[in-house]
């Protein structure tokens, strides 16, 4: 018994200083960023290098400065540029990877092959890849001088340097919109709960979702966190650098959609084929529930790689193309170019929650199940 | 994954051998994907290879007339101390992270005590966290150690946040080697640190390839660090590659050739080593 305690013991003196070093770059350096982000510290140029400066605590300002603040314009186009990039992103590596594993797991020849060069990318560093499709989105060269060589006309499309935007809004509009795509959401949980008979969760999500309709009604339309309207949309400069990234990033789901497909015990493909499934039918019924649970944890892998996008960013566009910008490349410059602390602060800090969402679900209902099993 | 390919080999389409449309559709696919995906190193070489005053936007597809190795000597004159830098980096940080990964994997798979679960996903939160979140406090805190500027203040960020990582895959790889062993060596008299000696390390090695091909590539290829923890004489090369590449002046030879310099070595270890490399890749969507 004696033993056995000395060796637990030694076990938690292993895992001391990593728990010690995690505490304090994690947590500890999150607290110290967050606490930064409610100072003013950096916001008077004069005082951000000194040596011993002077630091108010200014409360949420930053924030109500990078939601409403006549200069940051910049940062609330990164945000809707950022969750374009993140939809389109992985709708591309879902998609690409997805067909490339079903056709993989028809077993063609070479497959070894194949497999290597569908993941290749996953290699290079994105600032590798950046420099490449850099190049290749010259205008005037490389993908638009492809149609060339078929004897077609080159195209002119300005792939990092257009500045034309889809689908723009009033950036007043976004708590309304929020409200109602949020309430819609809620509604529809709300009438699948009531088809299978959970009556709090019926009752819980209807009220919730009728007070942000009701919200959405009534006051809603008269929020305005800007005096004029300001309109943001996605941006086209932004498809380059989507493309590049499903370039790089496809062959990971592809990875893990093949690594599902082979687990498919093939007495299961058997049994739909002997109760007269065909193909399609098998792949509706049994393959693609099946692999459902490994598209979720790939839009949670990709989601949060694509919050955090920065690096390829900076290698294709540059750091100064307001087109292409996103919220993680504006805090590097706000707080290593332009010495305002306070403010990269802040927008890290809003980088972190937007990243929390998706993954501290994830997390916790990983180890939820684990704790079942154990 | 490779292991299992022969055992289904011609399964789906069996019963319908006869129709062969579906196969050359299916190769067809096959090719436009990969084109898709080799076209952009087809291009990087042939750039590569183009002298200066051949680059013309006009003719970016043509292979180059005359190969222009000199590129790549030029190109390591410029980023090739970053190369170096980087390759100590990435060896110092590699190991380190493996060692540190090893004991927490074995501490937290075959030592547990209650919390460890709760401990560990609190662990892994700090692998999905952006960076930036801590980048201002991160880059006081290296200065404040004298640090900055020095390749260790880069090692450090990159073995500490190189710890949920390399413990998540070593938990996991432990996780498989049966109990009984343990208990068997605690019957013998074998305290924590012999198991670890005799048991757990000599059977470790596949554990301690997969995570150091994962995070030799990703701190290889890391740039965020990169770009702030560091000065001129210590910058890894994707820095001074996006520094070669962001410059207006260069002929485009140069950073193509530069690119390549900076991706071999994760490109060989990739292609050397896939297997592992893919391993690492499922771990890091947690299980894997």
């Amino acid at each position: 018994m004696k033993g056995l305690s000395k060796d637990r013991l030694w076990s938690i003196a292993v895992l001391t200083p990593s728990i010690i070093l995690i505490a304090v770059f994690v947590y500890g350096f999150i607290a110290r960023s967050v606490y930064v982000s409610m100072t003013d510290w950096g916001n008077d140029p004069a005082q951000a290098l000194a040596l011993d400066p002077i630091i108010r605590w200014v409360g949420l300002a930053n924030y109500q400065e990078l939601f409403t603040g006549f200069l940051q314009g910049r940062f609330r186009q990164e945000l809707i540029s950022t969750i374009f990039f993140t939809l389109f992103f992985i709708l591309g590596c879902l998609g690409l990877g997805l067909g490339l594993a079903l056709i993989l797991d028809r077993n063609p020849k070479g497959e070894g092959l194949w497999r290597t060069i569908f993941l290749f990318p996953m290699s290079l560093s994105f600032i590798v890849t950046g420099t490449i499709w850099r190049w290749m989105l010259q205008p005037g060269g490389g993908v638009n001088q492809a149609p060339t060589l078929l004897g077609g006309e080159a195209s002119t499309f300005g792939w990092l340097s257009s500045t034309d935007a889809l689908w723009k809004f009033d950036w007043n509009k976004l708590p309304l919109l929020t409200a109602s795509v949020v309430g819609l959401v809620l509604a529809v949980m709300a009438v699948r709960a009531a088809r299978s008979g959970d009556r709090t969760r019926t009752l819980v999500a209807a009220a919730c979702a009728a007070l942000l309709f009701l919200w959405a009604l009534f006051i809603g339309p008269n929020v305005k966190m800007l005096p004029a309207p300001e309109l943001h949309g996605f941006n086209l400069a932004l498809i380059g650098i989507i493309i590049a990234a499903v370039w790089q990033m496809s062959g990971y789901t592809m990875a893990l959609y093949l690594a599902g497909l082979r687990g498919i015990p093939e007495e299961l493909r058997e049994a739909a084929r002997v109760d007269g499934a065909n193909d399609i039918g098998m792949y509706q019924h049994v393959i693609f529930p099946l692999l459902a649970p490994i598209t979720l944890s790939a839009m949670i892998v990709l989601g949060h790689i694509s919050l955090k996008i920065f690096d390829l960013v900076y290698a294709m566009a540059g750091p100064d193309n307001i087109n292409t910008s996103v919220p993680a490349l504006n805090m590097y410059l706000t707080s290593f170019r332009q010495n305002q602390f306070a403010l990269g602060a802040a927008i890290g800090t809003i980088l972190l929650i937007l990243v929390a969402f998706v993954i501290v679900p994830y997390l916790s209902s990983q180890f939820r199940t684990e704790e079942g099993h154990a | 994954m490779t292991t299992t390919a022969p055992a289904n080999a011609t399964p789906t389409a069996a019963p319908r051998r006869a129709i062969k449309p579906g196969r050359v559709v299916m190769y067809a696919l096959l090719i436009l994907a990969a084109l898709f995906f080799l076209v952009p190193v087809y291009l990087l070489f042939a750039t590569a290879l183009k002298s200066p005053d051949a680059i013309n936007l006009a003719t970016t597809w043509h292979w180059p007339a005359a190969l222009n190795w000199a590129s790549f000597s030029e190109a390591w004159n410029k980023i090739g101390g970053n190369v170096l830098n980087s390759l100590f980096l990435a060896v110092t940080a590699t190991i380190l992270s493996a060692l540190l990964g090893s004991l927490n994997g074995y501490a937290l798979s075959k030592w547990k005590f209650r919390g460890a679960n709760t401990l560990f996903a609190l662990m892994l939160f700090g692998m999905f966290i952006p960076y930036q979140a801590v980048l201002i406090p991160l880059f006081q805190f290296i200065k404040s150690l004298g640090l900055y500027g020095s390749i260790w203040g880069l090692i450090l960020a990159h073995v500490v946040y190189g710890i949920p990582i390399t413990t998540l895959i070593f938990r996991n790889f432990y996780a498989d080697v049966p109990d009984a062993l343990i208990e068997a060596a605690t019957i013998d008299g074998a305290g924590f640190w012999q198991i670890y000696g005799r048991v757990i390390f000599p059977i470790s090695i596949p554990g301690f390839v997969v995570v150091i091909i994962w995070q030799f590539t990703q701190v290889w290829n890391e740039f965020l660090f990169a770009a702030t923890l560091t000065n001129t004489t210590s910058q890894p090369v994707t820095y001074a590659l996006s520094q070669l590449a962001g410059g207006q002046a260069v002929s485009w030879n140069l950073p193509m050739a530069g690119a390549i310099l900076a991706a071999l070595p994760t490109l060989l270890v990739y292609i050397l080593l896939g297997r592992y490399f893919v391993r690492g890749l499922l771990a890091g969507s947690v299980k894997g």
